[in-house]
């Protein structure tokens, strides 16, 4: 099967890629350029373990083509900390005890961040809300919930 | 648990004493585990890459049940890019022989049938040929080319279904076994085994009785539902050996049955646990693992295979459905007389579901003299049931705790004081054989007794509900080994796998406390199988309470080391030296005065003072140290549509001891979750032809956020008298409670009994419906 050239720019890299025109971009981020951080979980949309942001908007990777992407700015989990120095939100993660097994974690804080761009000051229902496309089964929410609020809390006071 | 109890097993006896590390809040950025999880930098099975990997993918079968007439993988073989394609001819038959496997027991003649069926597909993605491709698109394309003639038979999902005369039969082999089968059946059954338990006079006991309730239960499979989808690769090398990375909660036990189902050497296999995306006692059982090292045998390449989420549902472990008849009396003045139980739980394909596990668990809670519990172990057409924390508990604990709500409520008595009378305690006689030691059932009623959840009040059409669960602590074999860095700083390594971050963490702490050095000095990590001795699965709660264990006697090892090299540079006997506050000290004045000398100037001094420091764990831990807990529920039932919203949720359970509580705290919320979740909306369900109808998260749908409030949660340390620290298990007691609990709080909010799972809206809004008929005709 003839294979695409895509370039995209991913955490700020500019990237070529070759794909199958059926390759997802979440197959493209983990089996092309081993991009793992974004995990896999049901590739049908409905567990957020691979939440990505592609010009902006919070998307499921599993659910865009490769193809699709060519000209966009996506970000991923490996984007998220500044070098050394996590996000706010990845602290606030640790502290909280707010991954257990942590598959689902990477997915969970790329749309915390996201919903904290559009919303800086939830509410717990609409942290609740805001998360509702991320599957977790290990923390029954409570400290994910915990944790965005209270990195919410310390980015508007910063 | 299916092990024998061995004299040799080791216990530690409690220690009380003030710790410095344990039991507090070190620094989380330090946690061995964190950062690579928040990154996306931590390793699961999926994330493992080898040069030159192929892709190997499972054909499954879309049928419930049929005979397998012939498998022609001759086209597919012919594909470009295929390297090679196996099938049941490339796997030795297995004999009748079994293995603990986590909680509950395997067959290898059933477990090489699972992985790769024979004779028959026995359910709906039941594996039949496997293929390893140059990409993903060939191997799938090779799937399609493989030519299997079945011959369809007729198929049983229901387990009752099961039990019938006329039932189809899985297994033309299998014959009832158990408690009072006599004589032999002359006729196969689907009821593998006949269980019986009993303690007292069950009839007496009910002649004692003033009150008697008797219900039937149904509960549906549901799954665990871990994120991460099973995935392995292997490399075998052209010297025998194989090298696996893989998602399991016990690579060691991993590793022997690869060895049993290839017929190879254990010592020429190496099975790296790599991080883990969820078990819950369903990452307890090789799918994939024999499939991929035969692939990579046959291909002379890694073989890399990971299975889609429709694959983990209709071929990885769910839980048993079950029927379930629960009986129960008691005196007017709220003493429990007789407790009956029939338990019918599904195995799935083959024979094995934590009936045992339930059976020795049903009644658990009470201090009773009458007992008597009958249980059947059935074959159906779904996927060999799995454990899930907790295995069997949830559904039973369904039936009994709604009828002790009953007997409570008819005798006009609060639920929580008549679970206190007749709580069980230390010395109450189990129906199964041993006393309960010290635990905290008791102190868990009546912190929820306490607790402001209480006093919180209901509106109309809103109920409270209050259940209670018993879960054991196994020990077995854990290995531990703790090296001293030349500069003083400590890693740990160990066998027992690490599904949260928590034994990790937990056990720095530890090996911070026993050595007394800062907690960031400590690095924990789970070793692959050559690292260390045999060490079981993270299973039975045993992983933090167990490998505790193995960690404080490697420590212990290692500071008896280090009190040696002390000792030879000071020239006295090594019983001359102790060990305090991290440094090698004179046991007293009369010894001589010496400067006491931290681990860092021993850890340098070592290789002239014998070698290296560093202390060792290969024990088989005792079995002990049970967990308790109460759970409190208040719900609010819409009438109009069935639907049951949690408004609040309050867990009471007895720990033991909380090595690092944050992190019970977040087992005792997720596990709670999950149970919630079972309650409330997770079934599978199967069309009329036996093939799954919801394989995915949208049709199978597991609890969101916006779905469950804040868990309010209360750790109750009664020690384990045999763990140094006092641990107990903790992590599966939390699921047992929530079904029961939601249950009795719908009851209470709109006085309908659910006995029919899942409180889905459809069943409670058909209970609430049947519940007004009667009163719409008078």
């Amino acid at each position: 099967m003839a294979k695409h050239h895509i370039q995209t720019t991913i955490n700020g890299d500019e990237v070529d890629v070759l794909c199958e025109p059926s390759q997802s971009l979440l197959d493209v981020l983990r089996d092309e350029l081993h991009l793992t951080g974004t995990k896999e979980g049901c590739a049908t949309g409905d567990c957020g373990a691979c939440s990505v942001t592609i010009d902006g908007r919070l998307v499921c990777a599993c659910l865009v083509l490769g193809v699709e992407v060519n000209g966009a700015k996506i970000e991923t989990i490996e984007g998220m900390a500044d070098g050394e120095n996590l996000h706010i939100l990845q602290s606030k993660f640790i502290e909280h005890v707010a991954l257990q097994c942590g598959i689902c974690t990477p997915g969970l804080l790329i749309a915390a961040k996201s919903l904290l761009e559009e919303n800086p000051d939830p509410t717990e229902e609409e942290v609740r809300y805001g998360l509702a496309g991320n599957l977790c089964r290990c923390t029954g929410y409570q400290k994910v919930v915990e944790a965005v609020l209270d990195a919410a809390s310390e980015l508007r006071g910063a | 648990m299916g092990m024998k109890p061995s004299p040799y097993a080791t216990k530690i006896p409690y220690e009380q004493k003030d710790n410095k590390v344990v039991g507090g809040f070190p620094n989380p950025a330090d946690r061995a585990d964190a950062i690579d999880k928040v990154t996306g930098r931590a390793r699961y099975a999926a994330d493992y890459n080898l040069p030159g990997q192929l892709v190997g993918k499972v054909l499954r079968s879309p049928h419930a049940h049929a005979n397998i007439k012939s498998i022609d993988v001759s086209a597919a073989e012919a594909l470009p890019g295929v390297k090679a394609v196996v099938t049941r001819d490339d796997f030795p038959d297995m004999a009748v022989e079994h293995a603990a496997s986590g909680e509950l027991m395997v067959n290898f003649k059933d477990v090489t049938r699972n992985m790769m069926a024979r004779e028959k597909v026995l359910y709906d993605g039941h594996p039949v040929a496997a293929v390893a491709a140059l990409s993903e698109s060939i191997a799938k394309q090779a799937l399609k080319l493989i030519k299997v003639d079945y011959e369809v038979l007729p198929h049983v999902i229901d387990v009752r279904d099961a039990m019938k005369d006329d039932a189809p039969i899985l297994h033309e082999d299998q014959f009832t076994k158990g408690a009072g089968i006599e004589p032999d059946p002359s006729k196969p059954s689907n009821i593998a085994t006949r269980m019986e338990s009993k303690l007292g006079d069950i009839e007496a006991g009910f002649a004692a009785a003033d009150v008697i309730f008797e219900h039937e239960y149904n509960t549906k499979a549901a799954h665990q539902g871990y994120i991460e989808p099973h995935a392995s690769i292997a490399n075998y090398t052209d010297g025998g050996s194989v090298e696996v990375w893989t998602g399991t909660q016990g690579h060691h036990v991993f590793r022997a049955q690869i060895a049993k189902l290839l017929q190879m050497d254990i010592s020429k296999i190496k099975v790296t646990a790599a991080e883990l995306g969820g078990g819950f006692g369903g990452k307890n059982n090789v799918y994939l693992e024999p499939l991929a090292v035969q692939l990579s045998k046959k291909s002379r390449r890694p073989v890399k295979m990971v299975m889609t989420r429709d694959e983990v549902f209709r071929a990885s472990g769910p839980t048993s459905g079950t029927n379930c008849i629960v009986k129960m009396g008691c005196t007017k003045d709220g003493k429990i007389t007789a407790a009956q139980a029939t338990l019918n739980y599904q195995s799935g394909a083959f024979a094995g579901s934590s009936l045992p596990l339930a059976t020795i668990t049903v009644f658990t809670r009470y201090d009773l003299e009458n007992v008597l519990v009958v249980g059947h172990d059935v074959t159906c057409n779904r996927p060999k049931v799995a454990a899930y924390r907790a295995p069997g508990a949830p559904m039973i604990a369904f039936g009994v705790e709604q009828v002790v709500d009953e007997m409570a409520e008819a005798i006009g008595m609060d639920p929580i004081d008549f679970r206190l009378k007749n709580a069980a305690k230390e010395g109450t006689q189990t129906h199964f054989g041993p006393k309960l030691g010290p635990i905290g059932y008791i102190e868990t009623l009546e912190a929820a007794k306490a607790h402001a959840h209480m006093k919180e009040p209901l509106g109309p059409n809103q109920g409270r509900g209050v259940a209670t669960g018993f879960w054991f602590t196994i020990g077995n074999d854990t290995s531990a080994t703790l090296n001293i860095g030349e500069d003083g700083t400590a890693s740990l390594i160990f066998g027992t796998v690490d599904v949260t971050g928590g034994m990790r963490s937990a056990f720095a702490m530890i090996v911070a406390e026993e050595l007394g050095i800062p907690f960031e000095k400590v690095r924990t990590a789970v070793g692959d199988t050559s690292a260390l001795g045999f060490n079981f699965m993270t299973a039975g709660s045993r992983g933090t309470a167990a490998g505790s264990m193995a960690t404080v006697k490697a420590t212990r090892d290692a500071i008896g080391r280090a009190c040696e090299i002390a000792a030879r540079k000071w020239e006295i006997d090594t019983d001359q030296v102790v060990w305090e506050d991290g440094h090698a000290r004179p046991a007293g004045s009369n010894v001589g005065d010496f400067e006491p000398l931290s681990l860092a100037q021993l850890a340098k001094e070592a290789t002239f003072y014998g070698g290296t420091i560093a202390g060792h764990a290969e024990i088989n831990v005792a079995m002990g140290g049970p967990g308790f807990g109460t759970h409190m529920v208040d719900v609010d039932v819409d009438r109009r549509t069935g639907l049951v919203k949690v408004l609040r949720y309050s867990i009471f359970q007895d720990a033991g001891k909380a090595i690092y509580p944050k992190f019970i705290e977040g087992q005792f919320q997720g596990g709670a979750v999950q149970g919630i979740g079972m309650a409330l909306n997770e079934e599978y369900i199967y069309n009329d032809k036996g093939v799954m109808s919801n394989p995915g998260f949208l049709d199978y749908r597991v609890p969101v956020a916006s779905d469950v409030p804040n868990i309010n949660t209360e750790i109750i340390e009664v020690p384990n008298p045999d763990h140094p620290y006092g641990v107990r298990g903790i992590g599966e007691v939390p699921i047992i409670p929530p079904l029961a609990a939601i249950a009795n709080a719908i009851y209470h909010a709109v006085g309908v009994r659910m006995r029919d799972h899942p409180l889905s809206p459809p069943k409670v809004l058909k209970a609430l419906e049947e519940a007004e008929l009667p009163q719409a005709a008078e």
